[in-house]
């Protein structure tokens, strides 16, 4: 049950995706992101769809997996998609007692459902082929002009300490849910419930999960803590890696694609 | 018949199924266990020990086969899963990590507690179960984070006992601990065992452990029960158990180059002293 969060969960297989810098893939996840937030009519729209559907055909990632971040929104999504029909003025189409669907709110609850979920798929081919650790490299490297440019305004924006706690964050998230998964079958095994009752009682039933939980994480935190300092870890500066990120022809290609993506994205924006 | 507790019928698990990340942790075992055995379960890290015993108590469902508890079918629509796992009691790899209470005596409490039995009677069992595990009387208050590593085992030990199972099954429950620690916490468990005639189930890593108390052992290899019986029987595959990346007690090997080297000696024996009196008897004394 809990191994099912899939968001920021990597899925390791052989495809063009996978082998990509993970600049390019934040890169193009971004572009991604803004051109799903402007497209106003239907074949921008179907473009990007088919842009989607092209990767995610590329990544070899099994299509239930992205789906699966689906799972934990689907009462928000549906939720916030009935208030945009109900509750948007135009023109009736609908009559329900007192709810009315509209013209426009019908429009804007599609839009809106579509964009979330395009969203959150997008975003989980990219977590699904970046091993956390790619990709805190490549966004400490993709913002490294930010303390190049704190440096000369005299303001340190902790670029690498920031994606240090970012790797650290999400390498503990597997073992955090594996470590809930642990204490959940301990307590379980000694008749604890973590199913049945209402609210307060669900509530309470938690305590003896999260306590051995907390002291657990805070046990490995130190632990952590002392393991870096014995490697005398002291921060971002001088520090090198092991394996520098480098762009190769591939990337070059996806790059290339991206900037046609773009400039066609918007020519056909302006036209129409 | 009626003396099978536990049976297990085909039953095969596997992690994370129709995925890149699939394991077979369980492959088509069968077992049968009997009420009053000592069990031990011995195999490499990762052949599916733990996975094997938490299919004992229902916390984990098999995705092939059956399981009986008491001759009942424990995945039928109508069982009582929750009654089972206080049945059946389990002791984690690190149990301490699940205290949590207050206090050391509150914590024991807990099961007891979920099983909905009366304030009177909690106490009563967690106060039985504390006296069982040797816990001094002076930490009963204590808050259960302040106890050392060896006596954080005894309470959550005692947080399953107080339970009073019929089947009890350890998962490694000496990891971690001094030698001392550590024969002291086996020496409880087998003291229970004889006392109250529970069925126990010892998964360990360590054959010399395992030699010196249970009366049956049963060898993981790759998810699949691979030998099954008494220590001395298991141990005289020593050869093969090696090719497991396993060993048999140090005594097994003394035996064996006793006897390669002429000596005249039975080499069955599976502890220290089995073999000592072995020893004596073909010296003439
Ligand atoms: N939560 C899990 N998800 C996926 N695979 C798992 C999980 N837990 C165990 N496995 C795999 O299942 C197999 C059996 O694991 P299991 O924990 O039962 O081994 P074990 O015999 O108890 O090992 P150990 O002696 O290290 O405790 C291993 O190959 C392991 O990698
Ligand atoms: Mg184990």
């Amino acid at each position: 049950m809990l191994r099912e969060i899939t968001l920021g969960q990597y899925y390791p297989a052989n495809s063009v995706l996978h082998s990509l810098d993970p600049r390019v893939k934040l890169f193009g996840t971004l572009v991604y992101i803004i051109t799903l937030f402007s497209f106003d009519n239907v074949p921008l729209f179907a473009m990007i769809l088919i842009a989607l559907i092209g990767v995610i055909k590329l990544s070899k990632v099994p299509f239930s997996f992205m789906v699966k971040g689906l799972r934990s929104i689907i009462m928000l999504l549906v939720i916030a998609g009935l208030f945009n029909m109900f509750l948007t003025p135009g023109i009736t189409l609908v009559e329900l007692g007192p709810l009315k669907i509209t013209d426009v709110g019908l429009i804007n609850a599609i839009k809106m459902t579509s964009r979330m979920v395009m969203l959150i798929i997008g975003t989980s081919v990219m977590t699904l082929t970046t091993t956390p650790n790619q990709l805190t490299a490549g966004l400490e490297k993709s913002l490294g002009f930010l303390s190049k440019f704190g440096a000369a305004i005299n303001v340190d924006f902790h670029v690498h300490d920031i994606a240090m706690i970012m790797s650290i964050a999400l390498r503990f998230i597997p073992v955090l849910i594996e470590e809930t998964d642990k204490i959940m079958k301990a307590q379980m095994a000694r008749g604890a419930d973590f199913e049945t009752g209402g609210l307060v009682k669900k509530a309470t039933n938690m305590v003896p999960l999260l306590v051995p939980l907390f002291v657990s994480a805070f046990r490995r935190a130190t632990d952590l803590a002392y393991a870096m300092e014995a490697r005398c870890y002291n921060g971002g500066e001088g520090r090198t890696k092991m394996r520098p990120l480098t762009y190769t022809s591939l990337d070059q290609r996806a790059y290339i694609c991206l900037f046609m993506y773009i400039i066609l994205f918007y020519a056909v924006k302006a036209v129409l | 018949m009626n003396d099978n507790i536990l049976i297990m019928d085909h039953v095969s698990y596997k992690y994370s199924p129709d995925t890149a990340y699939e394991v077979k942790a369980l492959d088509d075992v069968s077992l049968t266990i009997k009420k009053g055995e000592f069990i031990g379960i011995i195999g490499h890290t990762g052949s599916g020990k733990s996975t094997l015993v938490q299919h004992l108590n229902g916390l984990m469902r098999a995705t092939e086969g059956h399981i009986y508890f008491n001759g009942q079918d424990i995945y039928d629509k109508d069982y009582d899963i929750r009654s089972l796992r206080t049945q059946v009691g389990m002791v984690f790899q690190y149990p301490e990590h699940q205290l949590f209470e207050t206090t050391v005596f509150k914590d024991v409490q807990f099961g007891p507690k979920n099983q909905g039995l009366d304030e009177k009677e909690q106490i009563k069992r967690a106060y039985e179960a504390l006296t069982l595990v040797k816990l001094p009387d002076e930490f009963y208050l204590a808050s259960p984070f302040e106890l050392s590593g060896g006596q954080k085992r005894r309470a959550a030990i005692a947080g399953v006992i107080a339970m009073k199972p019929s089947v009890l099954i350890l998962d490694e429950p000496t990891a971690g601990l001094d030698p001392r620690g550590r024969d002291e916490i086996l020496g409880l468990i087998s003291d229970m065992h004889e006392k109250r005639g529970d069925t126990v189930i010892l998964v360990s890593h360590s054959m010399e452990d395992v030699a010196n108390y249970v009366d049956r052992i049963i060898v993981m290899d790759n998810g699949r029960p691979a030998y099954d019986g008494a220590p001395k029987d298991v141990f005289s595959h020593y050869k093969e158990l090696e090719k497991m990346g396993l060993a048999a007690p140090q005594v097994t090997y003394v035996m064996n180059d006793l006897k390669a080297q002429g000596f005249d000696v039975d080499t069955s024996a599976t502890t220290v002293e089995e073999a000592k009196e072995e020893i004596l008897k073909m010296l003439g004394r």
